[in-house]
């Protein structure tokens, strides 16, 4: 769904985006951030962005899209209030959202800009260069092994991206041993079945266990799959890193 | 085995070491009391600290490692023959939304800077500062990204309450309304 396939990045006087330039015009104007004038807010902004254009800068939708919501708060600002109307009982101020968000966006660019002080290696400080291939071992701690008491956090896509890793490493070009597999997907769903009868709640590596080679682990592995597909069963994880359980589900 | 000596080793291991030991790590390779390793480790970073070092002993993502004072980058520089390469303001301000708001989605990043983010994203996880945590479990299960252990070690941060702490900009009577976000809708 999502294919942003060009990009633009529109600077003006290095501006990040709309939510920027606001805030630039909010503090520029000495207005209090809780009740923007509105009517002055947009017409600047406004030409801000015909400043662009005259720049011959392409102007990012994102800047037309805060444009349009500026407009949009002015007019309703501008209707008059209602209060026989009932659904309008709450009154909301329509730039609450805005003020919102630019106050929030103040408090991460106010974070950003002192995080930025930080001494950040490899500018400010150094420390013994690499000897750890960044593709041979993931920095997040593969690298120590021992660590486990340490609470190493391994993340599901850690651990697949270090499969991945170790996969394409393997150079399997030379040898080619091919499986007669007698294992069946079918079967396998089968055998989990059956566990899922006699159990009523079946760990992860369970399901696993007396499967002699790869290639059956990888059938138990899509079995399972199929089984959750076809709602006979679900996979829990209660917590984060805890044991992983089938469950049947009754039909 | 001594406190003298438990901390020239300690320091021999520190200099040979590319990467911020734990102290489980250190344990295992000296195999002494976690008292004494404690009190090894905490004379060795004071006597680090005093001025004429051009190397201090840090405590860096759960770890210590030997760090060159930030004072003498210039010369450090120089003989890395390297440009300083620092963050832009736009990769920095991603940054800090990933840390401060962990787990988030691209969708939320994008809404809190009102700018498309996915470039700025790839970018930090290409540097390694940032990951992928897991996906939301919402229509779409778009990826969730949180800040690496690299993130950590890239900023001298011990952990993330390192952060500099978030100032509240608002009215005080709007104080921690933190902004709602409804992606899932």
């Amino acid at each position: 769904m999502v294919s942003r396939v060009v990009k633009y990045e529109i600077k003006l006087d290095s501006f990040e985006g709309p939510l920027d330039l606001l805030l630039h015009l909010v503090v520029k104007n000495e207005m209090d951030i809780n009740d923007i004038p509105m009517a002055s807010i947009t017409e600047q902004y406004l030409n801000c962005l015909e400043e662009m254009e005259a720049k011959n800068i392409d102007i990012a939708s994102e800047f037309l899209v805060m444009a349009a919501t500026l407009v949009h708060i002015k007019s309703k600002m501008l209707l008059p209030v209602t209060p026989e109307v009932p659904e309008e009982v709450d009154e909301v101020d329509p730039r609450i959202e805005l003020v919102n968000r630019l106050l929030e966006y103040q408090r991460y660019k106010d974070g950003a800009a002192r995080l930025q002080q930080y001494p950040q290696l490899e500018r400010d400080v150094f420390s013994r260069p690499e000897n750890i291939n960044y593709d041979d071992i993931d920095h997040d701690g593969g690298a120590q092994l021992c660590d486990v008491a340490g609470g190493g956090d391994v993340g599901l896509f850690e651990l697949v991206n270090a499969l991945r890793g170790v996969l394409s490493k393997l150079d399997e070009s030379h040898c080619h041993q091919v499986f007669k597999s007698n294992f069946s997907v079918a079967e396998a769903s089968d055998r989990l079945r059956e566990q899922l009868l006699r159990r009523k709640q079946l760990p992860f590596a369970d399901c696993f266990s007396a499967l002699p080679n790869r290639a059956e682990v990888v059938v138990m592995f899509i079995a399972l799959l199929e089984l959750v597909k076809l709602h006979v069963c679900k996979i829990v994880q209660l917590n984060p890193h805890a044991t992983i359980y089938i469950y049947p589900l009754c039909s | 085995m001594e406190l003298v000596q438990l901390k020239s080793r300690l320091e021999a291991v520190f200099f040979a070491s590319d990467e911020p030991l734990k102290l489980e790590r250190l344990q295992a390779i000296f195999e002494v009391e976690q008292e004494l390793l404690r009190q090894a480790l905490q004379e060795l970073t004071v006597d680090y600290a005093q001025k004429e070092r051009g190397v201090t002993l840090q405590e860096i993502a759960g770890g210590f490692q030997l760090r060159t004072r930030a004072e003498y980058s210039e010369w450090v520089v120089k003989l890395k023959r390297s440009r300083r390469t620092s963050l832009s303001k736009a990769a920095t301000e991603t940054l800090a939304i990933i840390a401060y708001r962990q787990p988030v989605t691209r969708a939320e990043i994008e809404y809190l800077r009102g700018v498309e983010s996915g470039g700025i994203v790839r970018m930090l996880m290409e540097k390694h500062l940032v990951k992928i945590l897991g996906k939301k479990d919402v229509p779409g299960r778009p990826s969730l990204y949180g800040t690496s252990g690299y993130f950590l070690e890239f900023f001298g941060l011990k952990d993330l309450s390192g952060l500099p702490n978030l100032r509240e900009f608002s009215a005080p009577d709007e104080v921690g309304i933190s902004l709602e976000m409804d992606f899932d809708s």
